[in-house]
């Protein structure tokens, strides 16, 4: 409540500034008091590894589900929806979105309760430690730890990225006149250079997750969740009121609704076999490492289910706004001035729609407010990824490798965060090396996870697998995805899919599909053709 | 029930796919594209079914855990 009066208070005294400063004094408020939260978690840190890494398993319901829908909302549910909207019209909804309702969910209970009460079982921190014991082998640990790491990068790029981008779209105009702030793009010129945003944004980021570990993250991922859901629903109210220019906001809605083009307002232009191959990508949740620690935090089995009920509602209540306002960007009820800011190869820059129509359909004061829900959506999921890396290297690489029992806690707990820093800046400098759609990045990474569900749900539900199987599924879902994704010229192809001729039909398949089943079929047949795991090591997890 | 609620499950996952849908022009309420609208009604249909999971199908192998104890 604190923080929200200052954030008031200080808004009012930035009313008067000119554009983009008042988004600006709004944002170094708000990343203020989110390193304030960082620092309060910190006076209640025990010193414990596993206080650190997973909050002394004390989170109940209401902070599990905030911290659990945080951290899968990103930039890619926020911003990422919104740009894909605006190019692919509102089957983009369909596609991702109420799938995940589905999946998701079916992900918690099936996967979720079952790991988080083998990790209070066994002590559990990463996955990779799961999978090492459940299959009683290292090499698993060790092809495992490159492919995951390899898969959160992109991910981590993806909010790194997203937060420069609509830092800047937000502050454009605030320093017309400093040569470095200078675009040729009117709806980013004068605004913070995506580099400087990304760079603060990861400081403060990673001064929470230091010195807060999991419990400031948790924390941080509620807090955050509550603003962008609040804001993201005024944004959607005051935008509506202002493109419409009726009296009520259902007169407004309906004026907007009919000016949105046909391709827009129907899924004409997108194939079926897509869309029905898309429902394998939220699987991608079974298997994200973030989330197997963040699991692992819940104090009781009980704490899942509201995560469960409430998790698809939630997706609803975010995801509905930000897709009809990325169609109505195709409208034309825009203002003409300022253009949709565009990429230096004049392209129009989807990532940045729903910054742009935050900055220009809102009042600075809203606009301001508004921005902070967008980035609390990016932070909230960065990070749990850096905390994770963190805990990945520490755990199963330094602590495997060196023998955890031979450092105190304290050690541990400093070689996870000298991890942290060390992927931050990693993520970083990767972060500047150009431009790349958030949801075409966003959908490679998501496959690669998707593709190793099976292994989790097989290492859960199925005695017969073995360890020989688990590598062999894991190299052909990875073999399979790097051709794919190579064959994507490295997803520079953004709408890239598997082509298939059935009867006289062309039928799209998602990449995910073929990883996805390489995974499933080679793991099962090595598994059945090697030597099933004795008696004595299943009855440790059946 | 346990069985009927993984039946729902299904059939979410089936219904999901909405190709009568596909190029309907129609506007619920005036402004909301049916593609949307309908979707939306899955993610609410989709909590419904995940809280009687929760009900009549939650795991029964859990009482010896930790933190329920």
């Amino acid at each position: 409540m604190d923080s929200m009066f200052i954030l008031a208070q200080a808004a009012k005294a930035a009313d008067g500034f000119p554009p983009g400063k008042t988004q600006l004094v709004i944002i170094v408020i708000y990343l203020a008091a989110l390193m304030s939260l960082g620092f309060f978690a910190n006076r209640l840190f025990q010193g414990t590894k596993k206080d650190y890494l997973l909050a002394s398993h004390s989170i109940g319901p209401f902070l599990l589900l905030m911290s659990l829908f945080g951290t899968t909302m990103t930039a890619f549910a926020l911003v990422g929806s919104s740009g894909e909207a605006f190019s692919q019209g509102v089957g983009v909804y369909g596609m991702l979105a109420s799938s995940s309702g589905i999946i998701h969910s079916l992900c918690f209970f099936l996967v979720g309760i079952k790991l988080w009460r083998l990790g209070q079982k066994h002590n559990y921190t990463t996955q990779i430690q799961f999978f090492r014991d459940r299959l009683d082998n290292d090499f698993v640990g060790l092809l495992l730890f490159p492919i995951l790491v390899g898969l959160i990068i992109p991910y981590l790029l993806i909010g790194v990225m997203a937060s420069g981008i609509t830092i800047q779209s937000l502050t454009a105009g605030a320093f017309p006149d400093i040569e470095m702030f200078q675009t040729e793009s009117r709806g980013t010129n004068g605004g913070i250079p995506p580099w400087l945003g990304s760079l603060v944004i990861c400081l403060v980021v990673l001064c929470y997750v230091f010195f807060g570990g999991m419990r400031g993250t948790a924390w941080a991922n509620a807090m955050q969740t509550m603003v962008f859901m609040v804001l993201g629903i005024v944004a959607f109210v005051v935008i509506a009121n202002k493109l419409g220019k009726q009296d009520g906001l259902l007169e407004n809605l309906k004026v907007i609704g009919e000016a949105i083009p046909k391709e827009k307002a129907t899924r004409i232009g997108m194939s079926t076999s897509k869309f029905f191959t898309y429902m394998l990508i939220p699987f991608s949740v079974g298997m994200f490492p973030h989330l197997f620690q963040h699991w692992l935090t819940a104090k009781s089995a009980n704490s899942f289910k509201l995560s469960v009920v409430c998790h698809p509602i939630f997706i609803m209540i975010v995801w509905v706004p930000c897709v009809l306002m990325g169609v109505w960007a195709t409208t034309g009820l825009l203002p003409p001035k300022p253009p949709l800011p565009t990429l230096p190869n004049g392209v129009v820059n989807q990532n940045a729609i729903l910054p742009f129509m935050v900055k220009v359909l809102t009042d600075p004061l809203l606009g301001g407010f508004v921005s902070i829900g967008i980035l609390a959506a990016i932070m909230s999921s960065l990070d749990s990824q850096f905390l994770c890396m963190g805990s990945i290297f520490s755990n199963d690489i330094v602590g495997h490798y060196l023998g955890a029992d031979k450092m105190s806690d304290k050690q541990q707990v400093m070689i996870a965060r000298i991890f942290v820093v060390l992927i931050v800046a990693v993520t970083y400098f990767l972060s500047l090396q150009g431009y790349r759609s958030v949801f075409s990045m966003a959908i490679w990474c998501f496959t690669g996870f998707a593709s190793l569900f099976p292994l989790v749900f097989a290492a859960l539900y199925w005695k017969r697998l073995t360890a020989a199987g688990s590598i062999a599924g894991i190299l052909a879902m990875i073999g399979t995805w790097l051709y794919l994704f190579r064959d994507s010229n490295w997803a520079a192809k953004r709408d890239y899919t598997i082509n298939l001729q059935l009867g006289g039909t062309e039928l799209e398949i998602m990449p995910v599909v073929a990883s996805f089943f390489a995974c499933l079929i080679v793991m099962v047949l090595v598994s059945l053709i090697t030597k099933p795991p004795s008696e004595e090591k299943l009855a440790k997890f059946f | 029930m346990r069985k009927a609620v993984w039946i729902m499950v299904l059939l979410l996952v089936i219904i999901h796919q909405d190709f009568w849908n596909w190029d309907s022009e129609t506007l619920v309420f005036g402004f909301m594209p049916i593609s949307l609208f309908y979707h939306a009604c899955i993610s609410l249909s989709a909590g419904v079914v995940w809280f009687l999971a929760c009900q009549f199908a939650w795991p029964e192998d859990l009482n010896d855990s930790v933190g329920d104890a």
